[in-house]
């Protein structure tokens, strides 16, 4: 909704009906608003990798700082890397820590794919973190974090 | 809209030796999470598209798994690097053990 960008707007009855059944939809299609759960991506992780530890940098996340409709928010994951035969990205997980079910996506890449890159679209219950996870060639495993508000079926929410 | 599923992909046809090509996919699909009650107040039983596969000429190079929190009518792109002439094969995998499939054709000058 790009009128957001202008506060001083009136609603017009067409948009304010708009909202409202955006809104009404949303909270349809996912009744666990009040979900969010970090310890589960901990465990998730736990699971995957043990203990290792988990270094910053290298991935280069994209994310909307503001989501209007949690249903459909774009994501891009980029990972540094030669992806070459010996040193390339083997994985990538992303986990949303708000949603009833924290994992969005897996990807497992090759050094054929030339570029740890992939977006997509994910589906976001409420103001939440998105951790990303890339496991190397080499064992190495980076993290990164960013927060998006949703805004449910409005400006400013 | 919970009818067939229908994928559709865009990978140029032709490449560069070396050249670094995004590929772009879509498939209809509810993408159901498992999550949601009906007007009854029980459960709808989930049903979401749970691996994307992209191999080049029978070989996988970009594989992904998809969970609930993955949007209706998932949207996928990533790269492949060309380095010979060949077909690429993509495949979604249903809940229900349904498999989608498209092809697309590469040339590489």
């Amino acid at each position: 909704m790009p009128d957001c960008a202008n506060p001083v707007e009136p609603l017009s009855r067409r948009k304010a009906l708009a909202m409202a059944a955006a809104g009404a939809a949303f909270a349809v299609l996912l009744p666990h608003i009040a979900h969010g759960d970090p310890a589960a991506i901990e465990a998730e992780l736990k699971k995957l990798y043990g203990d290792k530890p988990l270094v910053a940098g290298k991935i280069k996340l994209d994310v909307p700082q503001i989501a209007e409709n949690g249903l459909v928010v774009p994501i891009n994951v980029e990972v540094e890397s030669a992806m070459t035969g010996q040193d390339f990205v083997k994985a990538v997980h992303v986990f949303a820590d708000g949603n009833p079910l924290p994992g969005v996506v897996s990807y497992r890449f090759t050094a054929a794919a030339g570029k740890a890159a992939a977006s997509t679209r994910m589906r976001l219950a409420q103001t939440q973190n998105i951790v990303c996870v890339a496991e190397m060639s080499s064992g190495a495993l980076h993290s990164t974090k960013a927060e998006v508000k949703v805004t449910i079926g409005g400006c400013g929410g | 809209m919970s009818t067939q599923s229908k994928p559709r992909v865009r990978v140029p046809t032709t490449a560069t030796k070396g050249e670094l090509i995004e590929i772009k996919t879509l498939i209809s699909h509810d993408m159901e999470t498992g999550q949601r009650n009906d007007s009854a107040g029980k459960t709808i039983p989930r049903r979401i598209i749970n691996r994307f596969t992209a191999a080049f000429a029978g070989k996988t190079f970009f594989e992904a798994d998809w969970h609930p929190s993955i949007s209706a009518n998932p949207y996928q792109s990533f790269f492949y690097r060309a380095e010979q002439s060949g077909e690429f094969t993509f495949t979604w995998k249903d809940d229900d053990g349904s498999e989608y499939a498209a092809t697309a054709k590469l040339t590489v000058a």
